[in-house]
């Protein structure tokens, strides 16, 4: 456990003295939306129709962008073959640099919603409707990420690819969290889709980290 | 009968003697099978002629299915026994895959446009298995993503299972959601609810579908096989010329 927060606390340190990882994602997802609302014109009938998916899909985007780096920097200087080496369970290690990047990534998306939620003319209901949703659907979506990170690392162009194998996986996390936040502003009972983003949530926390050190096992062989 | 089979040598001789087998049964399979779907077996009371596009999209909606968990299958026995052959066989079966879901996917659409009057519909069954399109792809981009090769097969192998979560996904999604897509008709509980006459071509075509799909998949494994041979005699060959140079 104290390996567990010390590995935690350092990234976090790491990431937000760095700050360019939070700085990026949370322009991209601000400025995405943004470019959406200009490109359709301003029309907000069409915009609060469209605001879930919009806002959804764009915070999946940005949380994808900083994934490549997850495990990269440890790789190539070696900190990774010293992890393995230690008697730290490697599959703690995924969940602790899962928690910082979540904290460094997830944690500002959500904080920068509801500006969106305003920007879009959501309603009171949408709006945390909108956070809750993120709140479950975003580590999900980072846990889920560990594992195209890890099986990517040393490919050429990982970047790039690392989209093509985790946006597949994601799909079930944005039906839903559109699902809640739809649900909501239309005055319907959303109970059912936030079950199923919390499903998710406890089969990614149980299942990625295990596939995750599997793969970081092979990276460094 | 794993272990048995996991040497390549004796995998290639059993696959050649199977072959013209293999060959013979997807021809009769797939000609019997056309003979009863498009002359002997009746037009829906429906739909119309529109319906034997069933013989065509349901078997190769089983083999997409099939060959994924066939490469899930043989990733985790490679990745756990150290077989190599498994990953051999999960790259060779991967674009033969790739093309059962597109065919899937194309029949669906014009069978679609005939019976629901629509190409598309964004439903459960329809969604997870263009999802299972994208697995595919990932998987072969992953695998030849690396200058390493074998790094390239063993994280390919990984996600091809982490990806076999969707496969229940897709087999119950019928089941479990409310969609447009009709429920599970042959493989179900209480037996199968489709009429014998429909059955007889389906039965057929899929068993073409296998036969076809297996030859497909020795012939590309051999010549996988070929090729690394090729590539190592000329790698000797290459490092035999060279030291040559050097002693003279």
């Amino acid at each position: 456990m104290t390996a567990f927060c010390a590995l935690l606390a350092f990234d976090v340190r790491l990431s937000f003295r760095r700050g360019a990882d939070t700085m990026v994602v949370v322009g991209f997802f601000l400025l995405t939306v943004f470019l959406f609302s200009l490109a359709f014109r301003g029309d907000t009938a069409l915009l609060a129709r469209i605001a879930p998916g919009l806002v959804w899909v764009t915070a999946l985007l940005a949380a994808m962008l900083a994934l490549d780096r997850l495990f990269l920097a440890d790789f190539e200087d070696g900190s990774l073959d010293q992890l393995l080496l230690s008697e730290i369970p490697l599959e703690l290690v995924v969940l602790a640099k899962a928690a910082a990047h979540w904290i460094t990534t997830g944690l500002p998306l959500i904080a920068a919603a509801p500006a969106l939620a305003l920007v879009l003319n959501m309603n009171g209901a949408g709006l945390a409707h909108l956070v809750l949703s993120l709140l479950l659907g975003t580590p999900t979506l980072t846990l889920i990420g560990t594992i195209g990170a890890a099986l990517t690392l040393g490919a050429r162009r990982g970047g790039v690819l690392i989209s093509l194998l985790v946006l597949p996986l994601y799909i079930p996390v944005l039906i839903f969290g559109v699902g809640v936040v739809t649900a909501a502003i239309d005055g319907m009972d959303a109970s059912v889709p936030i079950m199923a983003l919390g499903g998710f949530l406890l089969g990614a926390l149980a299942l990625a980290p295990l596939a995750s050190a599997a793969a970081l096992r092979q990276a460094a062989r | 009968m794993i272990h048995f089979l996991a040497n390549p040598a004796r995998f290639m001789r059993i696959g050649a003697r199977l072959l013209p087998w293999c060959w013979a049964l997807a021809a009769l399979g797939m000609g019997a099978g056309l003979w009863f779907a498009l002359v002997v077996s009746p037009a829906d009371y429906q739909q119309g002629d529109s319906v034997r596009i069933m013989y065509i999209h349901v078997p190769s909606a089983w083999m997409a299915l099939a060959v994924y968990s066939l490469i899930a299958l043989v990733s985790a026995m490679a990745l756990v026994w150290k077989h190599p052959l498994g990953f051999l066989i999960g790259r060779a079966a991967a674009p033969l895959g790739t093309g059962f879901t597109v065919i899937c996917l194309v029949t669906g659409a014009l069978w679609g446009q005939t019976s629901w009057g629509t190409w598309w519909v964004w439903d459960a069954r329809l969604t997870s298995v263009l999802i299972l399109f994208f697995l595919y792809l990932g998987y072969m981009a992953l695998g030849s993503a690396f200058d390493d090769a074998d790094r390239g097969n063993r994280a390919a192998a990984l996600l091809a299972m982490v990806g076999f979560v969707n496969i229940p996904i897709i087999k119950f999604s019928v089941d479990w959601w409310s969609t447009l897509h009709q429920p599970a008709s042959v493989l179900r509980m209480g037996g199968s609810a489709i009429h014998p006459s429909m059955l007889t071509p389906l039965v057929l075509m899929a068993l073409g579908f296998v036969a076809y799909f297996l030859a497909l998949l020795v012939l590309r494994v051999r010549a996988e096989i070929a090729g690394r041979k090729v590539a190592a005699l000329m790698m000797a060959g290459a490092m035999g010329g060279a030291g040559e140079f050097h002693d003279n």
